[in-house]
């Protein structure tokens, strides 16, 4: 416990603590910056040994959609950044099913594997959670 | 119980940070601990000690700093988010640190609940 850390021991990566955490990913890729700054959270989480799960709903569904070209807005393209996610042991992806029909989408659309759960099943599985960060 | 803190928004423009405030400081009055609170996104502005509010309007970036002291908190600023709008240490207030945001995934670890302010 140290005055610096407020408190807690931050030298303890070896304690074997591991907590779901969950990244809840709710907005367009583009437009606002959360999708691009949550997606950093979600890979320095997997340096820590942590179960992670990621959720797409709302208009995060956009987030992992095939052929996004992002060149006339003059923005990084970064969602081929969520195909890697998988050598990260980043494998738990669920998208909402509501989510997706409102805006006209299926898994074929979607440029990773997914699970798709309805709102009563996302609940259940926000409810399993440790930790639940939404960007 | 131990709360760990994130906030999301920028002063001023948006009332998350002042609800962060007003949630850390209530939980301490009520006996729990808020060991971190780690600014991200547009967060890390509440981090510059450049803030010049009028005189009569609450002063966001004092506030945490006077907070932080008197009940020793850990205030962290990402890094990358902080270097991206221009704030590095010369221009960031005292009682602040900046880090990565592995101290962001350490505090939701140790902390009993992770509290998120922000859209």
């Amino acid at each position: 416990m140290t005055e610096a850390t407020g408190g807690i021991d931050f030298e303890d990566e070896g304690s074997g603590i591991v907590k779901k955490f969950m990244f809840v990913n709710r907005k367009a890729p583009y437009g606002t910056i959360y999708a691009l700054e949550g997606l950093e959270v979600v890979l320095i989480s997997a340096a820590f040994d942590q179960d992670v799960s990621l959720v797409f709903l709302d208009d995060g569904v956009y987030q992992i959609v095939k052929g996004q070209h992002t060149k006339a807005i003059d923005v990084k393209n970064f969602s081929p950044t969520y195909r890697a996610l998988e050598g990260y042991d980043i494998e738990k992806l669920y998208v909402l099913k509501e989510s997706l029909e409102e805006r006209g989408l299926t898994v074929d659309d979607l440029l990773v594997d997914v699970q798709v759960l309805d709102a009563a099943g996302m609940a259940k599985l926000m409810a399993e959670q440790d930790v639940v960060l939404s960007f | 119980m131990k709360f760990g803190i994130l906030v999301n928004e920028g002063l001023y423009q948006h009332q998350a940070s002042d609800t962060a405030y007003q949630f850390a400081k209530a939980a301490i009055e009520k006996g729990h601990e808020v060991p971190r609170v780690f600014f991200y996104h547009d967060g890390v502005y509440n981090s510059s000690r450049l803030t010049e509010p009028p005189q009569d309007d609450r002063h966001i970036v004092n506030r945490w700093q006077k907070l932080a002291k008197e009940h020793n908190i850990d205030l962290v600023v990402c890094v990358a988010a902080a270097l991206r709008r221009g704030i590095k240490d010369e221009n960031l207030a005292e009682g602040f640190r900046i880090s990565g945001l592995g101290q962001l995934v350490e505090v939701g670890i140790q902390a009993d609940r992770l509290v998120v302010f922000g859209d």
